[in-house]
């Protein structure tokens, strides 16, 4: 079902999307799957998972304006945080847990990425990746915290207060005994690479990268 | 173990005795061949249940949507109020093109068993004794009430809601149907509510009671067996509960200090205050339209409410393997059924991984404010309403194919 669809295809299959990533994380969930979407913000991806993939999609945002417009859409969205509420929900409930550029907010990213796994049968992340060349270079030649995305965030007031490198985030699931069933980086164009191969240079290479992990 | 058999009350119960109109709406007996099974151990049967209907119900009769009233609420949810006159007390969530389109969906709210409406309550006529109930009806639960109102689906035909929406004892009310009856609702819309009264809830309906019963005119009960109406007593419950209905925000913006009809305070204790000029009017105005013993009644009920009882305190239990879908909504400035009631409700369901939505509605209108005009709130409720009528096979034009 996923693992073995080449990047290109899977990119093709989620073109409504206009996030990057989420067209690619679309790509990996089975039609007519269950899939908790944690962070779901505006709710593009879930609507997109529940009207053409027929996924059981529900979702989990902080702000209570996502998640009231994502109601109002019909979507099954509630009000939560990825710290505290995911120890509520039971072992393998969903098929898919997604938590899209939503990890480097969280307060214990290690935890949570404990809880995706153990509710889900397949965890998939996405976050930005820090270990690339532009951001190296910023701090290098700026000597300044480097500003990444469209969020234009200063140091003292992002609420992104666990960046990470893809290679800080591999060896975080090495340490926490995960297989990472997939792993792609994603280039300014927006085209995925499989990571596997090739470490170090999707590192500098990936300015976003996207995760399909498994416990075992 | 006692069996209650009331008598079918065509007529309106008129609060003071005197004549009777017949009641808008629908009333039938229920339970005539079997008596109904109550949580207290009692059965009661046949009762009489009051209810109105607006919109039509389709072929297969899937387009039903029960709404279920508040401690003082009744079934005139859109038609106006025979005693009082004023409009239905939801117009802003049912009519046409409203979250509850009557234009699709069917409609129906159902006055409460043990309610003063057209229900059989303690006021209707004990058929052993030829006299008012009194304190002598079995106590109900929010359960007997929702079970009383499957057996009205049954007698109308109606083995599944598609949605059943309430606010506050409402919500009580849908949450238990959720609970005991998951295969015959599609979908629940609680509103400000709980999985459970509260100790401060039931201290507040503890003091309104005590007000009724210290009334020299509630005749321990038989007021109307001796013409009297404790007035006095249930306006004061009335005023009491109607405080925390609303919040200090609102009723600083409402009345703040403003004096009413006077320019200087009065030394004296008549109404200098706006806010007391308003509450005393909220008392008198509310003896005119409900009985007092069924307020001791139905307080009583929810006081009782405790969805998680039944499963060891766990709250989980009473929702396991459920293919409702939740919409839970509360709002900011509710202390009487704070978010974090709904919040406990929203944990419970996702510890069974149900399928739930959960809103918190910024507003400072205090629990009345599923009542008023909060334009995100009803914006909420369509867009559930509209998913769960794709989900169900409910598209924009099946409401009206039958009549």
């Amino acid at each position: 079902m996923t693992a073995d669809g080449g990047a290109l295809s899977v990119l093709n299959e989620g073109h409504d999307l206009k996030r990057r990533d989420l067209g690619i994380i679309a790509g990996m969930i089975a039609d007519g799957s269950r899939a908790l979407d944690i962070g779901c913000g505006d709710g593009a991806l879930l609507d997109y998972l529940v009207h053409q993939k027929d996924v059981d999609g529900r979702g989990i945002e902080l702000s209570q304006a996502g998640v009231n417009s994502c109601v109002a859409h019909g979507l099954s969205v509630i009000q939560g945080d990825a710290d505290t509420d995911l120890a509520y929900y039971p072992d393998g409930a969903f098929d898919y847990v997604v938590l899209t550029r939503t990890l480097q907010a969280t307060r214990n990213p290690k935890d949570v990425v404990s809880q995706l796994v153990r509710i889900g049968r397949y965890a998939i992340v996405s976050f930005t990746n820090f270990g690339h060349w532009r951001v190296r270079l910023q701090l290098l030649t700026g000597g300044r915290m480097p500003v990444v995305g469209d969020d234009g965030y200063a140091w003292y007031d992002t609420p992104n207060i666990h960046l990470c490198t893809i290679r800080d985030f591999s060896l975080m699931c090495e340490d926490l005994g995960l297989t990472v069933q997939r792993a792609l980086s994603l280039s300014r164009s927006g085209v995925g690479r499989e990571l596997n191969s090739a470490g170090a240079a999707a590192n500098l290479r990936g300015e976003e990268a996207i995760f399909l992990l498994t416990r075992e | 173990m006692r069996s209650y058999k009331t008598m079918a009350t065509p007529d309106l119960p008129n609060v003071d005795g005197a004549g009777a109109a017949k009641l808008p709406g629908f009333q039938v007996e229920l339970a005539r061949d079997m008596p109904m099974q109550l949580d207290s151990g009692e059965t009661i049967g046949p009762f009489t249940m009051a209810y109105t209907t607006c919109g039509t119900l389709n072929a297969d009769k899937s387009n039903a949507i029960l709404v279920c009233h508040a401690l003082t609420g009744d079934q005139y949810v859109l038609e106006s109020h025979p005693l009082t006159g004023k409009p239905g007390w939801w117009g802003l969530m049912v009519g046409p093109g409203k979250p509850l389109d009557i234009d699709r969906y069917f409609v129906l709210c159902v006055n409460v068993l043990g309610g003063c409406m057209g229900s059989t309550g303690p006021r209707d006529i004990n058929p052993e004794t030829g006299e008012p109930w009194g304190l002598d009806f079995p106590v109900i639960t929010i359960g007997d009430m929702v079970r009383a109102q499957a057996l009205l689906l049954d007698h109308l035909g109606i083995d599944k809601l598609f949605s059943a929406v309430g606010g506050s004892m409402g919500a009580m009310q849908v949450l238990e149907w959720a609970a005991i009856f998951p295969d015959r609702v599609f979908s629940v819309v609680p509103i400000a509510g709980a999985a459970r009264h509260s100790a401060q809830n039931i201290a507040f309906h503890e003091v309104g009671r005590q007000a009724i019963m210290a009334d020299p005119d509630w005749r321990k009960g038989n007021y109307l067996k001796e013409g009297a109406i404790p007035k006095g007593g249930l306006s004061v419950a009335r005023m009491a509960a109607h405080i925390t209905y609303l919040s200090e925000t609102a009723l600083h913006r409402k009345f703040g200090r403003k004096l009413q009809a006077r320019d200087a305070v009065s030394f004296g204790f008549d109404a200098d205050f706006q806010v007391e000029s308003y509450l005393r009017h909220q008392g008198s105005t509310f003896v005119e339209r409900f009985d007092a013993n069924s307020y001791l009644y139905i307080t009583r009920a929810m006081d009782y409410f405790d969805l998680a009882a039944g499963h060891d305190g766990n709250l989980a239990g009473a929702f396991e393997a459920t293919d409702v879908r939740f919409c839970i909504i509360s709002f900011t400035s509710d202390w009487l059924f704070p978010t974090e009631e709904s919040r406990e409700v929203v944990r419970a369901l996702n510890a069974v991984a149900a399928n739930v939505s959960f809103v918190e509605i910024e507003t400072d209108k205090g629990h009345d404010a599923f009542l008023l005009d909060e334009p995100e709130f009803y914006q909420t409720v369509s867009g559930f309403i509209e998913g769960a009528a794709e989900h169900r096979g409910l598209g924009a034009n099946r409401g009206q194919d039958t009549k």
